[in-house]
Formats: structure tokens, C-alpha cells, sequence
């Protein structure tokens, strides 16, 4: 019976009700009572379901972790995240299976599905946030509000997402001011047997961007698989890569042994800048921080 | 077990599995719906809608849909599964043999490494349905290919379509792995995933469609009984005895090419069910089609049910691979049955 209220009452007129509930939230805080929205079940929060490790991180930053009823395999981070409910593979999610752990809300990308799975948790009544993953500042935006609106902590995220905007701001304008030349990095992702480089339109060529470097590689959108004569052509100062890529190689010395990389510039220096990809590539809370380590890595790379 | 179950006995046996196996899928999944919330649910049927509990809404919405989609995909599978190892005479034969597969997976993996960049209209005006009318179209096109390039003066001849098949697979093959270079790793995984088969896309559109289209099938399928029994002493033998080779031929592969192609397009490639089944029957019963056939599919189904439920179950909330469990489940039993029965293939 419980079950059946809850979700009626997401079915119905939530967003007016919202408002009332941050209200009421910041009452409850104070311990001024309980909210005539849902009186039966006063104290429930929304239980929530992300699907991406860079929304989880947004959860916990926003200190709703205890709303947290599942996640996907790609959240990874912060450590905990890693011991709840695992609802699969993110392209590969299962109706079913969502909708057993009972969420209020499902925070997931637009790269998330498929979509027919998605539609039939909608038409169960939960809510789903999907987010559009565009590699910008936006999207680190986008999902602080969508966390905040799903998990009814709507000042939190407000307070969250101004720190995030200063922390941002301040790092672009160190990033902005630097002198010397721009180094020419290429991204090596490499999980499994074969490389890939990442060309325009990938997390990665956005945040070496961001963090005053030249993608080395152009001309084509998404990733490659890397080949000598290409990485040679594309003369990078760096490589940059995943944490997981040097470990799927067994290590820096093995990682550097490939031939593709023999006829780089940045062979000759062993200029390799590695990073977790989940905090590189998840567009997190963490970009500013991550955006900041990396041009110190670069401007330490290039002196 | 050196008399034959009689066929009343074999198709009863198949019949009671497929139950079983549906009776069994419909009270286990992820979410847990207990038996009286099930008969709550069945009973409240009848009378409209009246409450919509969340049991409700996944049982009618997800859970059944699923398991119609596993019963018409089984069935489909089985029943293609033995029109195509009656028509090639060969125990190797299943609908893949033909084209359906490769030429579905190859469409599929167009659609899903190049749709957006090739087509951007295509996905906004067709939404989730672009994949599978792709996949269904691949599928028919490449077998009426292969159809055609078995065609000679005599008529189709089967060791061509044969071999035409196989290469044409391989050249789907390699149309896949010049997608999978071209991929990004989500669209690689996405690939593979389809690869592998799933039930999860179930929905009541998608369903109906499969449904109509595997009982159109098994009902046309029917008349092809008798004339693969007779093929079954050659094909000379069998013009002898009357019946009309090429239509049988024609028949069968537009057949399969219906059913296979609407099952392969919404679940992606189910692997072993359209191998296994019909041998498992035959095994059991002999080589008679009227019996084969009606057996195969109703066992298909019981076994896609059977790896389903188990799929969905095992690692929820997540789920597995339908493919991965279909192989898993389903090659040791027919291996036992191989051992147990070996004199008779």
C-alpha cells in the first residue's frame, strides 16, 4: 500500500509541490514538523537511482548519498558509491530490475538506455532526469540542478553549484593567464587490446581545452584506433591517458614499449600525464580541481 | 529407450515445459511480486482498470510483455530452426545459415555506429523503432540475396545456397568489424550487447508485431510439413512423389525469413535455440516434420523462457545477456541429450 502512494504521488502534480517541500525541508531542519504533502510517510526523502559515476558524485556531494538506493557500473567514486545496488551497464539497464529497488527518480545522460527501458520506468511512474552530455561547464551545471530537483535538496545544490561556478571561473582565469606555447596533447584510451585516440567532440578534447592544451589530433569526431604513422604525423609535446589504460598495459615501461608512440615528441621527453578516468572524463564536481591539476601537469610537462 | 515417444506424448511433454517455463518466468524477477499480489493483479483483469499498484504496472507493462516476446521469439527460432535443417538435409543448418542473422546484425550496426551521422532524420522520425525496422529489412534483404544467388537453370540448388550463404556471412562479418573500428566504445558495447541478444526492449507495440508475425509463420510453416518429409529422401525422390521443390524452397526461406527477421530485429541474435530445439525433438521423437516442427517451437520457447528468467534474475537489478545464457544453458543439456541418444543422429 505504501508503495502505491509513493508513486502516485510522483505520478501526480509533483512540481508544485516541490517548492512547498524545500520549504518545508529547511522547517523539518529546524524541527518545525512534518509535511502535509505526504503526511503518511513525512520523513521519506526521494530514494534515487543514478545512472553515470560523475551523478553519483553529485549525490554525494550534495551529502544525499543516503538517498542513494542504486547505481550503475560506471560509478565509481567516491568509494562507497561502489558498494550499492549495481544496476548494470548504463546502456544496458533493465526495467525490472529499476524499478525493484523502488526509486523516486532515475538521474541518468543522455547516453543511457535504451530508450524503451526508459520509457517503460516512465510509464511506471518514476521520474527521470536525463541529462545531455555536451563535454561544457553546462553540463557539470545541468546535473547539480537535476541531482538537486530529484533528490528535493534544491538549496544544497544551489549552494554546491555557486562554489563549483567560483572554483571554475577562478581556475579558467589561472588557465587564461598562462604564457608559452600551447602543448599538443593526444589522449590515449586503451581499457581493452586495441588504443583508441580521441579526435573532436569527445570528453577528452574538451577538458585538454580547458586546461590550455591543443588536441593533437583533428579533423575527425569521436575515437580512433592509434597507428604509428598517424601519431607520428600528429607530433604531441604529451600523452595523456586513463589511469585504467596504464594498468590494462601493465605499467608505464610497458605502456611506453608501444611502437606507435616511438616517432613522438613526446616519447623522446617520456611526457605521459596519467589521470582516473572517471575524474578526467566524468565531468563531475571534481572538473575544476581535475582541469587545475592537469595544466600544472602540462605546464610541468612542457618546462 | 529403444521405442520412440509417441508424437501426442512428445508434443504433450513440450507443451507442459513451455508452461512451466512461463509459469515459472511470470512469478520471478527483479521486482518481487508475491502469488496473491499475481492473482490480484489476474483477477483485476477482467474488471477494467481499476488499481494501478506498481506490481500492476510491472507485471502488465514489463514482465508479460517479456515473456509473450520470449514465447514468440522461442517459437519463431525453433520452428525456422527446423525449416531450415529439413531443407538442407544437413543437422548443421539454423536460420543464420541463410543470412538473417548477419545481414539484421550488419543493418543494426550500420544504424547504431553510423545512424546519426548518416541519417539524422531517420531516428527523429521513426524514434526506437528506426533499429529494428533496419535490422528486419538487413536481415530480408540479405536473404533474398542469398536466395537469388542460389538460383541456376535447375532451380534453386541447396549446395549453392550453402555456400553463398556462408560467404555472404562472412562478408557481413567483416562489414561488422569495419563498424567496430569505426565505433566509439559506447556504440562498440551497444553493438555487442545487441550482439548478444536481450528481451529487455519488450514492450506491447513491438510484441504484437513479433507475435502476428511468428503465428502467420508456424501457420504457413504448417503446410510445409509433409513436403519436407519427403525431401528428406532427396530432392528427386521427393519431385517423384509430387511435391513441388522450388515452391517448398521458396516457402520455407520467405518463412524464415519473416519469423527469424521479426525476432532477431526486437531482441537482437538469440544464438543455439533454432540448432538445438529441432534436434532435441527429433532425438526424441524421429525425424517425422509434422511432429518436429509444432515441437520444436513450442520447446524454442520453453528454452528462450527458461534462460530468460534466469537472465534476469541472476545479477539483478542488473541482467545478463540473453545469448550468453541461451549457450550456457542450453549446450550442456543438448550435449547430455547427445551422449544419451547417440545412436540415433
Amino acid at each position: 500500500m505504501t508503495e502505491q502512494r509513493d508513486l502516485s504521488f510522483l505520478s501526480s502534480s509533483s512540481v508544485p509541490r516541490r517548492r512547498d517541500a524545500l520549504r518545508l525541508l529547511s522547517a523539518a531542519a529546524l524541527g518545525a514538523g512534518a509535511w502535509p504533502a505526504f503526511a503518511q510517510d513525512s520523513k521519506r526523502l526521494p530514494r534515487l537511482v543514478t545512472v553515470s559515476g560523475a551523478i553519483t558524485e553529485v549525490v554525494y556531494a550534495l551529502g544525499a548519498e543516503g538517498q542513494l538506493v542504486g547505481t550503475d557500473t560506471t560509478s565509481l567514486f567516491p568509494a562507497a558509491a561502489r558498494a550499492t545496488p549495481k544496476v548494470g551497464y548504463m546502456r544496458q539497464l533493465s526495467a525490472e530490475g529499476l524499478l525493484s529497488l523502488k526509486p523516486d527518480a532515475i538521474i541518468a545522460t543522455n547516453e543511457s538506455g535504451p530508450t524503451v527501458v526508459l520509457d517503460q520506468i516512465r510509464t511506471a511512474g518514476v521520474k527521470v532526469e536525463i541529462i545531455e552530455a555536451d563535454h561544457s561547464w553546462g553540463e557539470v551545471q545541468r546535473k547539480v540542478q537535476a541531482v538537486g530537483r530529484a533528490a528535493a535538496k534544491e538549496v544544497q545544490a544551489r549552494e554546491l553549484q555557486a562554489r563549483l561556478d567560483a572554483e571554475w571561473a577562478q581556475v579558467l582565469q589561472r588557465i587564461g593567464g598562462a604564457k608559452g606555447r600551447k602543448p599538443k596533447v593526444l589522449f590515449v584510451l586503451s581499457h581493452s587490446a586495441s588504443p583508441q585516440v580521441s579526435g573532436e567532440k569527445t570528453a577528452a578534447h574538451a577538458v585538454i581545452g580547458f586546461a590550455g592544451g591543443v588536441n593533437a589530433l583533428g579533423g575527425f569526431n569521436g575515437y580512433r584506433p592509434m597507428t604509428a604513422e598517424a601519431m607520428a604525423s600528429a607530433a604531441p609535446d604529451i600523452i595523456l591517458t586513463s589511469t585504467q589504460s596504464i594498468e590494462a598495459h601493465g605499467g608505464v615501461e610497458r605502456f611506453w614499449q608501444r611502437s606507435e608512440l616511438a616517432l613522438t615528441p613526446a616519447y623522446k621527453k617520456r611526457a605521459l600525464i596519467t589521470q582516473d578516468a572517471l575524474l578526467l572524463l566524468g565531468f563531475g564536481p571534481r572538473l575544476p580541481a581535475a582541469i587545475g591539476e592537469l595544466h600544472d601537469k602540462f605546464r610541468a610537462a612542457l618546462a | 529407450m529403444s521405442q520412440r515417444l509417441g508424437a501426442r506424448a512428445v508434443l504433450f511433454g513440450s507443451a507442459v515445459l513451455l508452461v512451466a517455463a512461463f509459469a515459472v518466468g511470470a512469478v520471478s524477477g527483479a521486482y518481487a511480486i508475491s502469488l496473491s499480489q499475481l492473482w490480484n493483479v489476474l483477477t483485476s483483469l477482467g474488471q477494467g482498470a481499476g488499481s494501478q499498484s506498481p506490481e500492476h504496472l510491472v507485471f502488465l507493462n514489463i514482465r508479460l510483455p517479456r515473456l509473450v516476446l520470449g514465447v514468440a521469439a522461442g517459437a519463431g527460432l525453433g520452428m525456422a530452426g527446423t525449416l531450415m535443417q529439413g531443407l538442407f538435409r544437413n543437422p548443421l543448418a539454423d536460420p543464420g545459415l541463410i543470412g538473417i542473422s548477419s545481414g539484421a546484425a550488419l543493418a543494426a550496426g550500420i544504424t547504431i555506429v553510423l545512424g546519426a551521422s548518416f541519417w539524422p532524420m531517420l531516428p527523429r522520425t521513426l524514434g526506437s523503432w528506426t533499429l529494428v525496422l533496419m535490422a528486419f529489412g538487413g536481415g530480408f534483404v540479405v536473404t533474398l540475396l542469398i536466395y537469388g544467388l542460389s538460383r541456376s537453370e535447375g532451380g534453386t540448388r541447396m549446395a549453392l545456397m550453402l555456400l553463398a550463404g556462408i560467404a555472404i556471412n562472412a562478408l557481413a562479418g567483416a562489414g561488422l568489424g569495419l563498424l567496430s573500428v569505426m565505433a566509439t566504445d559506447e556504440q562498440l558495447r551497444s553493438l555487442q550487447f545487441w550482439l548478444l541478444g536481450s528481451l529487455g526492449g519488450a514492450r506491447w507495440s513491438a510484441v504484437i508485431l513479433v507475435g502476428v508475425a511468428v503465428l502467420l509463420s508456424c501457420w504457413a510453416a504448417a503446410s510445409l510439413a509433409s513436403p519436407l518429409n519427403a525431401i528428406a529422401l532427396g530432392e528427386a525422390q521427393a519431385a517423384l512423389l509430387g511435391v513441388d521443390v522450388e515452391r517448398t524452397k521458396r516457402r520455407a526461406v520467405v518463412i524464415t525469413a519473416v519469423a527469424v527477421g521479426a525476432v532477431t530485429a526486437t531482441t537482437g541474435i538469440i544464438g543455439f535455440i533454432g540448432l538445438i530445439a529441432p534436434h532435441w525433438v527429433r532425438m526424441v521423437a524421429g525425424p517425422d516434420h509434422r511432429i518436429v516442427l509444432p515441437a520444436s517451437a513450442l520447446l524454442g520457447a520453453a528454452l528462450v523462457l527458461a534462460a530468460d528468467t534466469v537472465a534476469r534474475t541472476v545479477m539483478a537489478p542488473a541482467e545478463l545477456p540473453l545469448g550468453v545464457l541461451t549457450a550456457f544453458i542450453g549446450v550442456p543439456m543438448f550435449l547430455l541429450m547427445l551422449r544419451h541418444f547417440r545412436g540415433r543422429i
